[in-house]
């Protein structure tokens, strides 16, 4: 029996039926802990003003996130009149597949990996690029003004801080030498990332707020100037999925820190080696999910033209000056690359 | 120089530490909400919400329709009809209260010369749809009955200062 | 048909009724996605040749920048492409005329390449060297100088442009955030006894 369920596995039909399976069960416990990562983010956002949060459904509030979405699921579908129909649905949609796709190359652990591609990188730099046009179409097809308004922020923002997350991923790929993001991880087995790239992995973090319309950087969303921005005109599911592509690109970001900067899936200390490394990647996640709640709930939102400034005349030439330094570095003393990755397959 | 120093000093993310303290520190604060359907603030005995009919310890009501309630109404909320009773007091037909436009002045209450129509401390007066803030005779005096107890003590904790 | 085969004709079609839907769609909007679906097919099909490096800046600066770009000006401008087409038949010789050339030339390039036998991808890639470090050797040791010389080019276009847009107004209050840091609290807050009923 066991014996014929592996050699099923192994044929092309079977290894699809796996694949098919593992994304499934990634899918369904990334959308678990995004309820409750939300319920977390409101509950962090809550105590640092002296108020309690959501505590009403479950236990301590926790099952919130399943009553808001019974919540949306039931309300009614509004459709604006002048609203561009096709266009309005698939933004929705654009914004869930991208933000749920990007998670196939996360390693959580040093084997579970759905797709150990060798430009895993570059996959996440891609899909994070593409996200803009989930926000860019719903403000378009809404045919409103705030929403557009939120749109073209929102589309100038993330083009803006992609170019200097791009320049942060290049130091960290120099002291690498592989695009390969399980490469990445273990090349950070004798220190992590964060220590020596420290001025990168502050910047990363703060471009990373900006590239998922955290605040202080929710000028797309602003609710006092722009009322919601891009999700104005969306109501029942098509609002429900902004918000869960949302969370997951923040999710999504705060795994892309910790592997990028953290050890990903690395114990602290060698001792620590016995606990499975799946703990390590998800306190990690769940630490930095943390810092992006506590930044909203610290710092007062920026102007548009400060973000701007911030983006253009702060971050690039920081991160391309790093980009220079770092590279000098490796030249001269090229056994600076700390693990040894074997001529990057 | 300065200069120098405070940009360097920018490095240090000295101002985020200081920020993440002070929320820390108001983090693991107790916090001071009340948690309002399972508990609820003190209201003052002056406290106008949902208006109520009383009645007399023997049953009667008060209402005499003097209609000065609905004379001084500023938002034309009151609508009274009058006829004389089988014994040959005045009393009310009709004692309507449009919930929708009372402005819970407390007028009507101050109005009555026989404290017949009073405003209660139930501020929960929400409902599904708009006519049932159309209140009747019938409505307000069932509040009376619901409500009698605390409108009691609260008249009389007013009392001195009327 | 392998499964490869099958995902290439399923990539190229697409590809192909994308880019006829860019050019007969008529909100301009649409067409903009439509070129970005074509990109992505594109971005497909260099997959399936195994050059992943390659699929992904193409996702990356076209579909991440450049298509956002094109959308931003489509979005603001809102441009009427049916007004645009009255004229179109009249300018069909000229643009046939242009697309002969250009496929022409195409043809030229590649003849002129197979039969000189100029380096490619796959050669520098032989042995066991994955193909983004085949692309890197390429540009970066046997065509340096042209790099170089064509991130010159863009340099000198984007200060070109830059001077070309840029000019000082007077008299504009501007924010100076740095000097705004600065301050402190001795500089910024001054204490005054009032006396009662004199004022300050």
């Amino acid at each position: 029996m066991v014996e014929a369920m592996v050699e099923f596995y192994q044929t092309p039909l079977g290894r699809v039926v796996l694949d098919f399976s593992f994304c499934l069960i990634l899918l369904v416990v990334l959308l678990l802990s995004i309820a409750f990562l939300l319920v977390a983010d409101r509950k962090i956002w809550a105590a640092v003003q002296l108020r309690r949060g959501p505590n009403v459904v479950g236990p301590f509030g926790l099952l919130q996130s399943f009553a808001d979405f019974l919540k949306f699921v039931f309300k009614e579908v509004i459709i604006p009149a002048g609203a561009n129909k096709g266009v309005f649905f698939l933004a929705p949609l654009i914004s869930v597949t991208l933000a749920s796709g990007a998670w196939a190359v996360i390693p959580v652990s040093a084997t579970w990996v759905i797709a150990d591609i060798n430009v895993g990188v570059m996959y996440l730099f891609a899909i994070s690029s593409l996200g803009v046009y989930g926000i860019i179409m719903g403000g378009w097809a809404s045919n409103s003004k705030y929403p557009f308004l939120g749109a073209l922020r929102s589309a100038a923002q993330m083009v803006s801080y992609e170019v200097s997350i791009g320049f942060i991923l290049i130091t960290v790929l120099l002291l690498v030498g592989s695009l390969n993001l399980t490469d990445i991880v273990n090349a950070q087995q004798n220190i992590w990332f964060a220590i020596p790239l420290f001025p990168m992995f502050i910047m990363f973090f703060i471009s990373a707020l900006a590239e998922t319309n955290r605040p202080p950087f929710d000028l797309p969303e602003a609710e006092s100037e722009l009322v919601a921005g891009y999700q104005v005109e969306y109501s029942s599911t098509g609002y429900l999925l902004f918000m869960l592509a949302e969370y997951m690109n923040i999710v999504l970001m705060c795994a892309m820190t910790t592997i990028l900067f953290l050890g990903g899936w690395l114990p602290p200390f060698e001792f620590l080696g016995f606990i499975p490394g799946v703990f390590w990647f998800v306190l990690k996640v769940c630490m930095v999910f943390f810092m992006f709640a506590m930044v909203k709930a610290m710092v007062p939102r920026y102007r548009y033209d400060q973000l701007m400034r911030l983006g253009w005349k702060v971050f690039l030439p920081l991160s391309l000056l790093f980009v220079v330094l770092v590279g000098g570095v490796v030249t001269i003393w090229p056994d600076l690359i700390w693990a040894d990755v074997p001529a990057a397959m | 120089m300065t200069r120098a120093v405070a940009i360097f000093k920018s490095f240090l993310l000295l101002e985020f530490i200081t920020a993440f303290r002070l929320c820390m520190k108001y983090f693991f604060k107790p916090k001071p909400t009340v948690n309002y359907p399972f508990e609820k603030g003190p209201l003052s005995p002056r406290f106008r919400g949902e208006h109520a009919l009383r009645r007399y310890a023997n049953g009667e009501e008060r209402c005499i329709a003097c209609k000065l309630c609905e004379a001084v109404c500023p938002a034309l909320a009151i609508t009274i009809e009058a006829e004389e009773r089988d014994d040959g007091s005045r009393r009310t037909t009709r004692y309507d209260i449009d919930m929708t436009k009372c402005i819970y002045c407390g007028f009507c209450e101050e109005a009555c010369p026989v404290d017949a129509i009073v405003l209660g401390p139930n501020f929960e007066t929400p409902t599904e749809t708009r006519e049932e803030l159309f209140y009747d005779k019938e409505k307000l005096l069932g509040n009376g009955e619901r409500w009698e107890r605390e409108i009691a003590r609260n008249l009389e904790l007013d009392a001195p200062y009327r | 048909m392998s499964f490869v085969a099958i995902a290439f004709y399923v990539f190229a079609s697409i590809a192909i009724a994308g880019g006829l839907l860019v050019i007969s769609s008529r909100n301009p909007v649409h067409s903009v996605l439509f070129l970005i679906l074509t990109f992505f097919s594109t971005a497909g099909l260099f997959v399936l040749l195994g050059a992943e490096f390659l699929a992904m800046l193409l996702v990356v600066v076209y579909v991440g920048a450049v298509a956002v770009l094109f959308l931003f000006v489509v979005m603001m401008l809102d441009v009427d492409f049916v007004e645009m087409r009255q004229g179109m038949m009249q300018n069909l010789p000229a643009g046939a005329t242009v697309g002969v050339i250009l496929l022409f030339e195409l043809l030229l390039a590649f003849g002129a390449r197979s039969a000189e036998g100029a380096k490619s991808l796959e050669e520098i890639a032989v042995g066991q060297v994955s193909n983004t470090r085949a692309l890197g050797n390429l540009i970066y040791d046997d065509y340096f100088l042209m790099f170089q010389t064509a991130g010159m080019i863009l340099l000198v276009a984007m200060i070109g442009a830059i001077v070309l847009t840029l000019y000082h107004r007077p008299g504009i209050k501007r924010q100076n955030i740095a000097a705004q840091v600065a301050r402190t609290r001795d500089e910024a807050v001054e204490l005054v006894d009032v006396k009662p009923g004199q004022g300050i």
